[in-house]
């Protein structure tokens, strides 16, 4: 499935500056979009603006061509799939049940796990390495496997449509490239990935496109070539940064110079 | 432990409780009297204590404990506060005010409905005031904003109660404290019907919201992006849950701990899958309030020992031995 967005504004109540302001992306499905930024840039208004929760004070944004607004709660997450940045958990709950809980759009008010809903379960627990966690607490895991297991939670809803905001940002060098491997994977059996990160170098290795956003509005969108470019990520964070390419791999890389 | 042996287990506390709960008292009976009188025999002065005064009591003591524990869990669910309990709305407060200005002018003397009845118009009121408090902004109503509102609302009724004892005689002060502490003594077969009637219907809409509560419990987002209703089922869940606490107040006084460490309990021995912990917290909690009754009556006879005491005495305990011992597994 498909996302767009067409001069989307989104203005918090009691704020100045409106926290989207005129963003237009397209993203096709069956593509990793990641969509970058400085903190306060409107990323995540972007990724609440993608999954109905935040209202939309102006242009549009569309799911599969169909205007967010009018998705109903459940068929959207039936569709679409979410991770957002952090949840605090407050209560024991095994890793079994947790993932389990990304089978609620697809059930009924009083309807038990069929074999489907038990093999979505376990497929979305075996892709983000956590079966060997499935009987642990989920309050006592380590912030790395808590992330995998919220990823595994979305992946439970059998999405079309993943969203996820800074998904690997607690996450060591080899969860955190499982990950990224386990999006690229998803991608190729169709599914839409928006990443939001601010992973500059893995964005750009992974990401079929790139949008850089800054104050709210479009810095910059395109191949990551096209973006990761020394004159607009210097103007955009403002901060020098050199961008040179890895001997072995050809993979843009951003270094931060000094200020 | 399992789901179904810890069903069983409560089940059996719960009729070993309502059976000795029944026989113990100023006049002890035996378990064939119980059973004789159940069964339609018995002598009148055993009819008259067993169905008058030692059974209603017995199921006002299920309603109110069960009540009361599964409002606290759902309160621990919807406000992500594992410290929730049911009274966390003002509602104790309201109540409370409500008894106390029924003493304090001597209005109990017109018949022994006024005082419920006056508790559960506090109860509404805090109710009322909380909510209008917390959906003020015309925005989604914010957790958070109830927390606060409902302390800030428990505080002004307690200020208003200690300037009621303040002015008040020491019999109505004595009386009204006695209220406050909590008592099961009034339970008439009236106050037991009138509280199944209201309880055990709102009880079962709350576990039928069991699956949504599970999403909301991890957070309002998160319930969100998997599909929940969660205006919809956190204004429904709140209002269900703070009307059965009002209902429990009414009837039987401030009752503490019960709302607040059966939940806990029970998350500690099958976790917290609302789908179990919802019923499992009401069979527990009926058990306990059940228990704890007998041992306030009996402890002291003649006299009664408030049941707020025995709840805790036995409670802490217990929940502390739980908790050493989940601790010690992790």
């Amino acid at each position: 499935m498909r996302l767009d967005t067409r001069d989307l504004v989104v203005r918090y109540p009691g704020q100045q500056r409106p926290a989207l302001d005129g963003v237009t992306m397209h993203v096709p499905a069956g593509t990793i979009y990641a969509v970058l930024g400085p903190n306060g840039s409107g990323k995540s208004t972007l990724m609440r603006a993608m999954l109905g929760i935040v209202n939309i004070q102006g242009g549009e944004a569309l799911l599969d061509g169909k205007a967010i607004g009018s998705w109903d709660r459940r068929g959207l997450a039936q569709v679409v799939g979410a991770v957002s940045q952090s949840e605090t958990i407050s209560f024991p709950m095994t890793v079994r049940e947790m993932v389990a809980m990304g089978r609620y759009p697809h059930l009924g008010p009083l309807e038990g796990e069929d074999d489907e809903d038990r093999a979505a379960i376990r497929n979305a627990v075996a892709q983000c390495d956590v079966t060997d966690l499935e009987t642990r607490d989920v309050t006592t895991l380590s912030a790395g496997e808590r992330q995998r297991v919220r990823i595994a939670r979305a992946l439970a809803q059998e999405p079309k449509v993943l969203v996820l905001d800074e998904p690997t940002s607690s996450l060591d060098i080899k969860h955190e490239m499982a990950i990224l491997e386990l999006l690229k994977r998803s991608v190729e059996s169709g599914i839409t990935v928006l990443l939001i990160t601010h992973g500059l170098n893995l964005a750009s290795r992974f990401a079929d496109r790139m949008l850089l956003l800054s104050e709210g509005r479009v810095a910059a969108e395109g191949s990551p070539a096209e973006v990761v470019t020394v004159d607009v990520l210097t103007e955009v964070y403002g901060w020098p940064i050199s961008v040179d390419h890895d001997e072995a791999t050809g993979w843009p890389r951003v270094t931060p110079l000094r200020g | 432990m399992s789901r179904s042996k810890l069903a069983i287990t409560l089940i059996a506390a719960l009729l070993l409780a309502s059976l000795l709960g029944v026989r113990f008292g100023s006049v002890p009976l035996t378990t064939g009297d119980v059973l004789g009188v159940l069964a339609g025999g018995g002598d009148d002065v055993q009819r008259d204590i067993v169905m008058r005064f030692r059974l209603p009591r017995v199921l006002l003591g299920m309603l109110v404990g069960g009540g009361l524990a599964l409002a606290g869990a759902t309160f621990q669910a919807l406000l992500r506060n594992p410290l929730a309990e049911p009274y966390i709305l003002g509602i104790s407060g309201g109540a409370s005010l409500g008894a106390v200005s029924v003493l304090a002018l001597g209005l109990a003397a017109w018949g022994s409905w006024t005082l419920p009845l006056a508790a559960f118009a506090g109860a509404l009121l805090a109710i009322v005031l909380v909510f209008r408090l917390a959906t003020a902004t015309g925005q989604a109503m914010d957790v958070r904003v109830l927390l606060l509102s409902g302390v800030v609302i428990a505080a002004f009724f307690s200020a208003c109660i200690a300037f009621i004892l303040a002015v008040s005689p020491a019999r109505t002060v004595r009386s009204a404290v006695m209220w406050m502490m909590g008592s099961l003594d009034g339970a008439t077969w009236g106050s037991v019907t009138l509280t199944a009637v209201y309880t055990l219907p709102a009880a079962a809409v709350l576990i039928a919201l069991a699956r949504p509560l599970n999403l909301m419990a991890i957070g309002e987002e998160t319930a969100y992006y998997l599909g929940a209703d969660v205006e919809g089922v956190k204004r429904v869940s709140l209002v269900i849950a703070a009307l059965i606490t009002a209902a429990g107040v009414a009837v039987a006084g401030v009752i503490g701990f019960v709302g607040l460490v059966v939940p806990h309990a029970v998350r500690l021995l099958v976790g917290s899958d609302h789908r179990a912990l919802l019923p499992l917290s009401f069979l527990g909690g009926a058990a306990f309030l059940t228990s704890a009754d007998l041992v306030a009556r009996v402890a002291m006879d003649p006299a009664e020992v408030p049941i707020g005491v025995i709840t805790a005495f036995v409670g802490v305990p217990f929940f502390l031995l739980l908790l050493r011992r989940s601790m010690s597994r992790a």
